[in-house]
């Protein structure tokens, strides 16, 4: 596409406007695997799984940890209704680290009563948060 | 005519409640500001994510899905968002009166659950049945606490233990205006009239979900459930604290009224008693002489 000042992203939480600005493009997670979304996109809707938010500034880069949600894609704009998301400031790296491990934990561990599933989530989501602090 | 103690005693108890009451309205002022900023801050979610569901079943519209057809059972479970406190005029009984009043439903199909002590005494005291009641919620609203109440009752819902999830709350419209609502979670309902307008507004739009439809829709209805209870109890805060506002503005009305009055009466009583004593002193002076 040629607009020179990409589109628009927004997104919001329950609590706040997260984000709203202009951006090249905006890269994440979700249920299908790693996407690139960029200006001009089929309108299309996603959910999103936890990972690492690369939003493309013409003036650089931001990164944040999106953990739960959906996005809404369409051809002038993206809107990612998140339910967490955290910019790397916003992180305790201590409480992240100390989440992967209790999460592997219980991966490993295989005790019959264990929600895998949830116990998956919860690894992705303390993974992504020590990635976007580095 | 009440004696001028009497009057006295009243008057500075009338002042004592209005002091009270005009604290409670500054107070309820405050908390007011403070929850309508959070309520409007977070409304654009909500507006969002409507539209998106709607958008959604528009186009999926004859999809069969457990979450789109009512459950077998009559069992209807209804959540409540009342105070914890009162002295807030007409707001817990409006909404309580939601579902004690509703024409079709019958006190033995509800499940109530109660956010807020208020609408929790209402339904206890006439006999229904209310399954849980978690007060701390409406002090101050957490999307977590929202999230833990709609994961318990889809659970239920597809257990088949309920047929359907209304939600009762006081919609925040201005600071003089909260409509009680009446609103069912699930089976979802689309407003056919807002669906048609905003159908006809972005017609060209045609939405693609990359997992499945039903997939999509099992991830996605849950966090519409969610949002709408959370979103019903910021506004019913907002609400709430609005609709004390009004109640303590009235009753220190009121207050200044009566106290006028009083005054007036006193002052009357006071001027009575001095003309009766003159004329007792002529009296006498006039028997004596």
């Amino acid at each position: 596409m040629a607009e020179k000042s990409g589109f628009p992203v927004r997104i919001i939480t329950p609590d706040r406007v997260f984000y709203e600005n202009q951006a090249d493009m905006v890269e994440f997670n979700t249920t299908e695997g790693e996407i690139g979304v960029l200006p001009g996109h089929i309108p299309m809707t996603v959910i999103v799984r936890p990972g690492i938010l690369y939003i493309h500034e013409t003036e650089g880069e931001k990164k944040a940890a999106l953990h739960a949600g959906f996005a809404e894609i369409l051809p002038e704009g993206v809107t990612i209704l998140a339910e967490t998301i955290e910019w790397p400031g916003e992180i305790d790296e201590n409480r992240a680290k100390s989440a992967m491990e209790r999460a592997e934990r219980r991966i490993q561990g295989k005790a019959a009563n264990t929600d895998l599933a949830r116990a998956e989530t919860a690894l992705q989501r303390a993974v992504a948060r020590i990635q976007v602090l580095k | 005519m009440a004696s001028m103690r009497d009057i006295k005693r009243r008057k500075s108890s009338i002042q004592g409640t209005q002091q009270i009451t005009k604290a409670m309205k500054l107070v309820s002022t405050v908390k007011l500001q403070r929850a309508r900023a959070s309520a409007e801050r977070s409304k654009g979610y909500f507006t969002c994510m409507y539209d998106t569901v709607n958008n959604i079943l528009q186009r999926v519209g004859h999809i069969d899905h457990p979450y789109l057809t009512p459950g077998e059972s009559r069992r209807k479970a209804v959540i409540v968002i009342t105070s914890n406190r009162g002295l807030a005029g007409g707001y817990n009984s409006n909404v309580t009166k939601l579902v004690t009043r509703h024409p079709q439903w019958k006190k033995e199909d509800l499940d109530i659950y109660c956010l807020g002590n208020k609408g929790r005494e209402t339904f206890v005291r006439n006999g229904y049945a209310v399954k849980e009641c978690d007060n701390d919620i409406v002090e101050s609203p957490v999307y977590a606490d929202a999230a833990a109440l709609s994961a318990k009752l889809l659970e239920s819902f597809a257990a088949g233990e309920i047929g359907e999830i209304y939600l009762a709350y006081t919609g925040f419209k201005n600071t003089v205006s909260h409509v009680p609502t009446l609103l069912r979670l699930l089976p979802v309902e689309v407003d056919a009239a807002a669906a048609q307008s905003e159908g006809s507004g972005e017609a060209t739009a045609i939405m693609n979900f990359e997992a499945e439809d039903t997939e999509a829709l099992d991830l996605l209805i849950p966090k519409y459930v969610t949002s709408l209870i959370y979103g019903a109890l910021r506004e019913s805060v907002a609400s709430e604290n609005g609709a004390r506002m009004q109640a303590m503005d009235n009753a220190t009305s009121n207050a200044e009224e009566i106290i006028s009055d009083l005054t007036l009466k006193y002052n009357r009583a006071r001027q009575g008693s001095i003309t009766q004593e003159l004329t007792e002193i002529i009296a006498g002076a006039e028997a004596l002489g």
